[in-house]
């Protein structure tokens, strides 16, 4: 059968993918998308952790079914404000949006 | 050798398919993989062909609808029209925008109908013969229908257009605002039936859950409805409509596999609503000859698709404004509400009442609703006309 | 190698790719799309391990409203410069360098250790169980509750940020 270090190797790579977006890309919704690569990975861990130690017992399957919650309500709540600065300052570079007044 | 039984007669088939398949020295999973892709295969060139003979029947009706003829030139009764469509859509030229995305562009019409043809997977036939009986079939349907949604909006963004991009952002809103009432309305039968696989809920309804919840039937029938696209909620891609919306630079077959995507995603959702809500396969003596399952649930989806055809004909358009009121402030409360009904008294019956005094009693239940709902409507609608007579009246007076 | 083992290969590798392509790719909308296949890789993977409903909300969620969603927002932010020139930052070596570090490391504390194997038997119908614990008063309601509050609260929000604001400008 799959090892389950298979699976937390898959998780680990995309986890770092999204890292990697979020700290060297310059657009706002490009970091957004690397924030939700790394919300992916940690859910894909959580579910094969339930899968590996003890199907009968739900929690894992519970605790990736609020994950999926909180990171809509973020990507959500994330990509309005980035369209309300875009109308305040015309750009969504991450390192233009640097002034809290001006 | 597997026996040939006549009243299941391509379960049977497909059996005789797997083990000649055996036969011939190849692995089990090899095997089990080669018949699934042969009857998917099957399926999918059904699916695609259907729209042939449902097109003809749809353009026959409405016309006898508008009092006129229809096609009646191409072969008997018109029946061969729809293979001259086809002819004249693959002669047409193919153009392709200048500045226009062209890997996304050819993908977006692509990626639509394999979403459609995907639902499909889950659609029992009869009580042997589904695809795959996942355990959340009625989830999964929406959630494949909803990647046509992201298709609508590659073809609108591809095409290098600004109206086309317009279209498509009033499309998108309007699909992913339908899918909520679309989902609270079928938790009511998952309710009912105790799960989301579609083979059981055909298999709990001794009495069709239409009589039960007469409510969340209609709810699903209009957000289908709308989710697809026809009319009366067909501005996403009307002529009149910001000059025909997300596809007005799609020309020759790709158009034709516009149409055709939407076409059969209605005729899938009739399926749907009839499998749902009008019982599927059942009928009688389906037990002793599955393959009558068959026969019902073609009448039954054909039922649904002239039921749409009939509302197609009579109401008009609705505009963008009206469509997100009537989702946001009448169809989702009401799916709430009835959801929220049907689960108490659900709860309330004691459980050895039979189905048939179960169905009646959430009839009854829904009856009720029915009757608050005019009433809060009549209350909003007399304010209306109070304010709008106000109005007049100052207007008058000055 | 067993099919499963095959099959799991392909569709992490496709996952991978997909998300490298995310990350790397100058045209903001097609860094959308491969973020949707990447997406739908994700969800192939959560059918593997037997999560039948999580991969299926995760095409309802992510794929048909959060993608979306991130789709609208590049293409409401857009003007015709921001393609051109180079996307990464100027420190994206230290990024690189960093992220492959961490993934090193974490590799080498997943393949050093002894982990359980695959429990016998099937899973059987999680989504009843799943349900029933999610409204049980011992189990997890109180989390499904105060999700459902976030929830509510995002909207709000969302909606209250991006209205065009109401002063006279």
């Amino acid at each position: 059968m799959i090892p389950l270090a298979w699976y937390l190797t898959f998780a680990a790579a995309l986890f770092c993918l999204g890292l990697y977006a979020v700290l060297a890309r310059k657009n706002s919704v490009a970091i957004l998308m690397g924030i939700e690569l790394m919300l992916n990975a940690v859910i894909v861990n959580l579910v094969a952790f339930w899968r590996y130690n003890e199907p009968v017992n739900v929690s894992g399957q519970a605790f990736a079914i609020i994950v999926f919650a909180v990171a809509a309500a973020e990507a959500a709540v994330g990509l309005a404000l980035i369209i309300s600065i875009y109308r305040r300052r015309e750009t969504v570079m991450a390192e233009e949006i640097d002034m809290m007044k001006w | 050798m597997p026996e040939v039984r006549v009243g299941d007669l391509l379960v049977s088939l497909y059996d005789l398919l797997g083990w000649g398949l055996s036969e011939l020295g190849l692995y089990p999973s090899v095997v089990s993989i080669l018949q699934k892709l042969v009857a998917g295969f099957i399926l999918a060139n059904f699916c695609l062909l259907t729209p042939l003979l449902t097109i003809w029947l749809e353009r026959k009706v409405s016309a006898r609808f508008q009092d006129r003829l229809g096609p009646n030139r191409v072969g008997p009764y018109g029946l061969f029209q729809g293979f001259a469509d086809i002819v004249k859509l693959i002669t047409k030229e193919d153009i392709t925008p200048a500045g226009a995305d062209k890997t996304v562009f050819n993908i977006g019409p692509v990626l639509a109908v394999m979403s459609v043809l995907g639902i499909w997977a889950v659609i029992p036939f009869t009580s042997t013969m589904v695809g795959t009986d996942i355990n959340v079939g009625i989830l999964y349907s929406v959630a494949v229908g909803a990647i046509g949604t992201l298709a609508i909006m590659m073809g609108g963004w591809a095409s290098n257009n600004k109206y086309a991009l317009l279209g498509s952002f009033r499309t998108v809103s309007q699909l992913v605002s339908y899918e909520v009432p679309m989902i609270i309305a079928l938790l009511i039968p998952t309710l009912l039936a105790g799960s989301m696989r579609m083979n059981t809920i055909v298999q709990e309804q001794q009495v069709w859950f239409i009589v039960a919840a007469p409510i969340a039937g209609l709810i699903f029938l209009i957000s289908g409805i709308a989710e697809v696209g026809r009319a009366p909620f067909d501005l996403l891609e009307a002529e009149s409509e910001i000059v025909a919306g997300f596809h007005v630079e799609y020309t020759g077959m790709k158009f034709g596999v516009w149409m055709l995507a939407e076409f059969l995603h209605a005729f899938t959702v009739s399926a749907i609503t009839a499998v749902v809500f009008l019982g599927g396969w059942r009928g009688p003596w389906v037990d002793q000859y599955p393959l009558l399952g068959i026969v019902y649930f073609l009448i039954k989806t054909y039922l649904v698709s002239m039921l749409m055809l009939w509302i197609r004909v009579t109401v008009p358009r609705v505009r963008i404004d009206q469509m997100n009121d009537l989702n946001w402030k009448f169809l989702v409360p009401l799916s709430l509400a009835v959801l929220v009904m049907t689960a108490l008294v659900d709860k309330l019956i004691p459980v050895d009442f039979s189905a048939g005094s179960r169905s009646l009693i959430l009839f009854l239940v829904n009856i009720v609703i029915v009757v608050a709902t005019l009433l809060v409507l009549r209350g909003v609608s007399r304010k209306e006309q109070a304010a709008q007579s106000d109005l007049q009246a100052e207007v008058n007076s000055i | 190698m067993t099919v499963s083992q095959i099959l799991f290969i392909l569709f992490a590798l496709a996952t991978l790719v997909a998300a490298y392509l995310v990350v790397t790719v100058r045209n903001l909308i097609h860094a959308a799309l491969w973020l949707v296949a990447s997406l739908l890789g994700i969800a192939a993977i959560f059918v593997m391990l037997d999560a039948s409903f999580m991969a299926t909300v995760e095409v309802v969620l992510y794929v048909g409203a959060i993608a979306i969603l991130i789709v609208f927002a590049v293409m409401l932010t857009r003007r015709v410069m921001e393609d051109v020139g180079s996307q990464r930052t100027d420190n994206w070596w230290f990024a690189a360098i960093l992220s492959g570090l961490f993934f090193a490391s974490t590799s080498i504390l997943i393949w050093f250790t002894k982990w359980p194997n695959l429990p016998e038997g099937d899973v059987g119908d999680t989504v009843l169980i799943l349900g029933k614990s999610l409204v049980d008063p011992n189990k997890y309601v109180i989390p499904f509750e105060v999700a459902s509050v976030l929830l509510i609260v995002a909207l709000i929000g969302s909606i209250a940020v991006a209205l065009p604001s109401k002063q006279s400008e």
